[in-house]
């Protein structure tokens, strides 16, 4: 005989004691993930100290400084053009890097997809094996590749192709190689995952209706592969909107990215409110890239659900 | 796989004991990278039986952020003489007196009281050189002693010029190109300093530190460049040469001090005062090839040190030196505007 009112009372205990056993890990998530966070937020909002630090003074300078600028000549308050149009070159590179990968790691992930199922392993461990190397190492080969002196330069030299080695090194191409090549592999494996689980007999069905192989891969393929395109169109245009190590080594630093920016700031430029107030505003930009793909990968599902 | 784990293990025990056995004498220094004789580090540790660990930083940015939060660890730090009043009133380096050490009696004349560290209550030199620029004459016959190789590139460098974007060094070097003082905040000069730079930079191929590499690869042939870095790359390539702009240059000196929250005190002023023996800072100007301040230094410094054009400053052109200084705050404000602004 069990009364209904001991049932509910142990239930809520239960419930209780889950909660104080999962506490303290819950704080540390809480506390690691938000908490520095929260300084950078703080710091956005302080005055910053003569050299470098922040002084404990409020101040909305730091965010005012990352969309206006005061010209140092005219003295009147515009757009700062100058931040500006780093951010717009930053999410240019991004994009470009992003739809690159797209063209190479697409076709990559499933020629993998398509082998038998013991040689894929072996085609997956060769494109991880980049991973294993640092990623300051993997640019600085590519630096090696394209310098004036380097493979190429050579090779073209001595079978006579060229009388003088072609700049590539310190040029757009050279950030946009470099990037893609960094971020390859980021890309192929989403979409290796996401072909893996795909239906072939789908695409066998297309085939016997007479589908054009065109077709077959616009209104078959691609549309089943959309979540894997997606997250791994995410998982490269977000490390490459703060890239910073690959443009400056390959392009020469000549023009700054937001990376460039932030670190300039809390550098030599010794406006911390400032740098803060930029890292946050880049925070944003990948939290709007990630609704959107939040956004189409669930329709996505309910459709298909 | 399991004997694998326990030999890690056993090693990982004995490195640890090996390392509590040798606790006794130990000194942490935080310095610039490349930039200490690890032969004269060897002799500092055998004479005194004490265990030397180096840290690198790239900047005194860097270097001053990480020690003001307290608890480094690092027990000397090695910054430049422009920050070292800024070390000294945030209150992070000990007075450790080197004025009043045995081997004092060494520093040269001109650094034995200088400017940034009146009476030497806390610092030692280090190394001293120049800011100018390096080009390599097999690519530019003309004169290079002049910020013109940099800021009116000769149409043989053009697309081959590099700049080391060290922001207050390329931003002074163009207000001495046009006629202002170093740390100006004269608006009429800053707007010439920004167009000269803004005109500038197109013939520019990069804006990076890694010149000693690239310009004996060839994919510089002219950089804005240190006096050191300069004589390591002529030892190299004997075509490639320093400039001392006539428009003025930049001298500056990096000075070793002992952080007040050091744990070895004892320990870094015995260093102190090694580093002021002429022979062992001979030693270490043999590796990172600048001067040191040390008067009797140069006979223990290599033989392709003696005289070389990059270390003695020509007699022409020691006038036109200015000392490097950091700039007010507000200044260093439109400094910051400015660099943004040429790297848009």
């Amino acid at each position: 005989m069990t009364q209904p009112g001991t049932i509910e009372a142990e239930r809520s205990r239960d419930i209780r004691k889950r909660w104080l056993l999962s506490l303290p890990a819950l704080l540390i998530v809480l506390l690691a993930a938000t908490g520095p966070l929260l300084i950078v937020l703080l710091y956005s909002f302080l005055t910053p100290g003569p050299y470098g630090d922040v002084l404990w003074k409020p101040s909305p300078d730091g965010w005012i400084g990352v969309f206006l600028e005061r010209d140092i000549f005219t003295e009147t308050l515009s757009l700062a053009d100058a931040h500006v149009s780093i951010f717009v070159r930053s999410v240019l590179l991004s994009l470009a890097t992003t739809l690159v990968t797209l063209l190479f790691g697409f076709p990559t992930a499933y020629f993998i997809a398509t082998r038998p199922e013991r040689t894929r392993e072996l085609w997956l461990l060769l494109i991880t094996i980049p991973f294993w190397t640092n990623l300051l190492i993997r640019t600085f080969a590519v630096l090696q590749i394209i310098r004036n002196e380097g493979l190429i330069n050579t090779l073209l030299m001595k079978f006579g192709l060229i009388e003088r080695p072609i700049q590539m090194l310190f040029t757009d191409g050279a950030i946009l190689t470099g990037m893609v090549y960094v971020y390859l592999p980021l890309m192929v494996l989403p979409v290796y995952a996401n072909l893996e689980k795909l239906d072939f007999r789908l695409v066998e069905a297309a085939y016997d209706l007479y589908a054009t192989p065109f077709r077959v891969l616009t209104k078959i393929i691609i549309p089943l592969a959309k979540p894997g395109l997606i997250a791994g169109s995410i998982l490269v245009f977000i490390p490459a909107l703060g890239a910073y190590v690959t443009p400056s080594i390959l392009g020469g630093g000549k023009n700054l990215m937001l990376g460039n920016l932030i670190e300039l700031q809390f550098g030599q430029g010794r406006n911390w409110p400032l740098g803060s107030a930029l890292s946050i505003t880049l925070m944003l930009i990948v939290t709007v890239a990630l609704l959107v793909y939040v956004r189409n990968v669930g329709s996505q599902e309910k459709r298909h659900g | 796989m399991k004997r694998i784990l326990a030999g890690l293990a056993v090693t990982t025990a004995v490195l640890a004991y090996a390392g509590l056995a040798q606790a006794a004498g130990e000194l942490n220094i935080y310095n610039w990278g490349n930039y200490t004789s690890p032969d004269m580090i060897k002799k500092f540790e055998d004479t005194y039986k004490v265990k030397v660990t180096i840290t690198d930083y790239d900047s005194n940015d860097t270097a001053l952020a990480k020690v003001r939060q307290g608890g480094s660890g690092f027990d000397m730090v090695v910054p430049s003489q422009n920050y070292i009043p800024i070390w000294i009133s945030e209150g992070l380096l000990l007075e450790s007196d080197p004025g009043k050490m045995e081997n004092f009696k060494n520093v040269a004349k001109e650094w034995a009281d200088p400017e940034f560290d009146k009476g030497r209550k806390y610092t030692v030199p280090w190394a001293m050189g120049t800011v100018g620029t390096v080009v390599n004459s097999d690519v530019y016959k003309g004169d290079i002693n002049t910020w013109a190789i940099v800021f009116d590139t000769p149409a043989e460098l053009k697309g081959k010029v590099n700049v080391v974007p060290e922001m207050n060094d390329v931003i002074d070097a163009a207000v001495l190109y046009n006629g202002g003082t170093k740390c100006t905040g004269d608006l009429t000069i800053l707007k010439k300093v920004r167009d000269t730079l803004v005109k500038a930079k197109p013939n520019w191929v990069a804006m990076e530190y890694g010149t000693i590499e690239k310009m004996l690869s060839g994919d510089f042939a002219a950089s804005s460049d240190w006096n050191g870095s300069a004589l390591r790359q002529r030892l190299k390539n004997p075509a490639i040469h320093y400039g001392y702009p006539k428009e003025g240059f930049v001298f500056w000196s990096d000075n070793l001090a002992v952080l007040k929250d050091a744990k070895n005190v004892e320990n870094a002023k015995l260093f102190q005062n090694f580093m002021m023996d002429p022979e062992n800072a001979g030693m270490n100007s043999g590796f990172h090839r600048y001067a040191n301040g040390i008067a009797g230094s140069d006979k223990f410094m290599p033989a392709d040190m003696k005289g070389a054009p990059e270390i003695d400053v020509p007699a022409q052109f020691a006038s036109v030196g200015v000392p490097s200084m950091t700039c007010p705050p507000q200044v260093q404000e439109l400094y910051t505007k400015i660099w943004t602004e040429l790297q848009k």
